[in-house]
């Protein structure tokens, strides 16, 4: 590759270079991240990432809540597919006390997560779009996102930060309006959609833009720890859907696309690619949505109905139990990752049977993966740098945690 | 051949006999493995390039604290993970918080690089080989190490908070802030 030879000759140049603060707050890399390059002219030299800007302590906030107040942490990890975080850590917990969910509540949990991840693709994907000067497909799938909130919306109450379901199940079931909702979005979105890829996927100033931009190969992505999307356009097949199935994913039929160059071009086609195989996971999933109870039987951790609080005894006590989280938690430590919007998200949980975990830490694939930044962009222009950066998916709130 | 939990351990002992202090499964079903500071680059590397094991991709690396459990106050567990087989390993490592030295694992996988950094930068946990441990997320001049469980969540020295009216008296006798 042409760019990756430009400095073999020239690594002797100190002195000569150029140093640029990118970030911490700059209009171009959507986030808050910070590089100091050092250029010569216009190509990269080499760069020294600074993170921990909107650092929150969520290990050690993760600390002194319990249980169920740990739920809204996870919502500002990756805020672009907070449901699947939400619903990531919720299984870990299940996974500790040992609860058993319904198929449905499984399906239904399917369904947002998939919704979840087509925002997050689409961000990432529309954004790309913007970095090399196409606005208008940022614009029009914006509108398809917030259609995805406003289902969103319809479930938890809250579009960004959602906090969407319990520890056992959903909430509530799918209301009316959100099985019209997500009707229509079947319908129309993936006509939309495509309009979109037509304007991108072939488009020659795009692929000029994008082929070869922020390459890494397979060997050092997964020596960097790569996964997710990122890992899989270097053409290394791993899913943690397929690998470790959660949530049912085993019964839905779908592809795992691959690309080959790991370069920005790829990392926009496999996440293309994903979003049409999310949709067909949620059409799978809705169509044969069981009929059953959306929640499992965990009087512990999971709200009693209302009604039941203010006339039933039991109900009462549960209530109160669970708002204090006074409720008893097997000793034991367990790991549950997910397949999240940027890969493997971990969390690996030890209880001492206490209210809170004793130690919660999360594997953030953002984090995990951002280190390779400076490798895949030396040698680079600065505008290849900048849609390295948006096609990895770094969001500032995963990666500083 | 199944890559199961005895065929791990056999293999280990055979190699590197003496080298896994204890072991059990955990609740999760993945294997536990604990050995000490001075085997642990040995083993990491064994578990890495054996083509048997091929524990090849290190999943998450965090330290933890036990400030009660004398001479193993401060741990480090690795997580790791053979994709073709799709087995998981977790491998701990305990040590005296008065030498809080570990060798790196950055040698091994680069991705071990920040993962170390942070883990330094909330446990003091010093990896010894490492390229480039400075703080990661915390500010460089911060002078306590966070997560800790001695670090109080909150301002230790504010008066207008009675903790026992905000449920935040720790379990059975473990006092938080």
């Amino acid at each position: 590759m042409q760019v990756q030879s430009y400095f073999s000759s020239l690594d002797n140049i100190d002195g000569e270079l150029a140093t640029l603060n990118l970030g911490p707050t700059h209009p171009a890399t959507h986030g808050v991240f910070q590089n100091v390059l050092k250029m010569d002219g216009e190509r990269i030299h080499s760069a020294e990432p600074t993170i921990g800007y909107i650092h929150r302590a969520f290990e050690k906030l993760a600390e002194h809540r319990p249980y169920n107040q740990i739920t809204p942490i996870t919502d500002r990890l990756n805020y672009c597919s907070s449901p699947i975080n939400n619903m990531g850590w919720h299984m870990t917990v299940e996974k500790l006390i040992g609860a058993e969910l319904p198929k449905r509540a499984q399906y239904m949990r399917v369904i947002i997560m998939e919704l979840s991840r087509i925002a997050d693709h689409l961000v990432c994907n529309a954004v790309i779009g913007v970095d090399t000067g196409a606005l208008t497909g940022f614009t029009y799938m914006f509108q398809e996102r917030e259609r995805i909130y406003e289902m969103f919306e319809e479930v938890c109450g809250s579009r960004l930060t959602t906090n969407i379901g319990r520890i056992g199940g959903m909430e509530r079931d799918f209301t009316p309006a959100f099985h019209a909702k997500l009707k229509d979005f079947m319908k129309t979105f993936p006509a939309r959609f495509e309009e979109f890829n037509d304007m991108l996927e072939r488009n020659r100033i795009f692929m000029d833009r994008c082929v070869g931009a922020g390459p890494i190969s397979a060997e050092r992505a997964m020596a960097y720890g790569f996964t997710g999307p990122n890992l899989r356009a270097a053409g290394v097949d791993y899913d943690v859907r397929v690998m470790n199935p959660y949530s049912s994913y085993e019964d839905f039929d779908f592809i795992v696309p691959v690309g080959k160059d790991g370069d920005t071009y790829d990392r926009f086609l496999v996440r293309q690619e994903e979003i049409r195989q999310s949709m067909r996971i949620i059409e799978q999933a809705y169509k044969n949505l069981p009929e059953g109870n959306y929640h499992a039987d965990v009087p512990d951790f999971y709200l009693p109905d209302k009604p039941d609080v203010y006339t039933k005894m039991e109900a009462l006590i549960y209530h109160f139990k669970v708002v204090m989280g006074e409720t008893p938690v097997p000793v034991g430590e367990v790991y549950h990752c997910v397949e999240g919007g940027n890969g493997e998200l971990g969390f690996y949980l030890i209880s001492d049977g206490g209210r809170q975990p004793y130690r919660l830490h999360f594997r953030r694939p953002c984090f995990i993966y951002y280190q390779a930044y400076p490798e895949m962009i030396k040698g680079a222009m600065l505008s290849d740098a900048i849609l390295a950066m948006s096609s990895m998916n770094v969001i500032a709130g995963e990666l500083d945690a | 051949m199944e890559l199961t939990n005895e065929h791990i351990l056999a293999r280990i002992e055979q190699r590197l006999p003496g080298s896994v202090v204890a072991n059990d499964v955990a609740r999760d079903g993945i294997l536990n493995i604990e050995t000490t500071r001075e085997q642990v680059a040995d083993l990491l590397q064994f578990l890495r390039d054996d083509e048997y094991l091929n524990y090849h991709f290190l999943t998450s690396l965090c330290g933890i604290h036990y400030p009660d459990s004398a001479g193993r106050e401060l741990g480090v567990i690795y997580h790791l993970h053979n994709w073709p087989q799709n087995r998981r390993l977790r491998l701990k490592i305990f040590f005296p918080v008065a030498d809080p030295h570990v060798p790196t694992a950055t040698t091994l996988w680069p991705t071990a690089n920040w993962m170390e950094r942070q883990e330094y930068d909330f446990f003091g946990i010093i990896f010894t080989g490492h390229p480039d441990l400075r703080r990661i997320l915390n500010v460089d001049d911060l002078d306590v190490f966070p997560m800790r469980k001695e670090y109080r969540l909150e301002d230790g020295t504010r008066t207008d908070k009675d903790d026992r009216f905000f449920g935040r008296q720790g379990h059975e006798g473990r006092e938080f802030d």
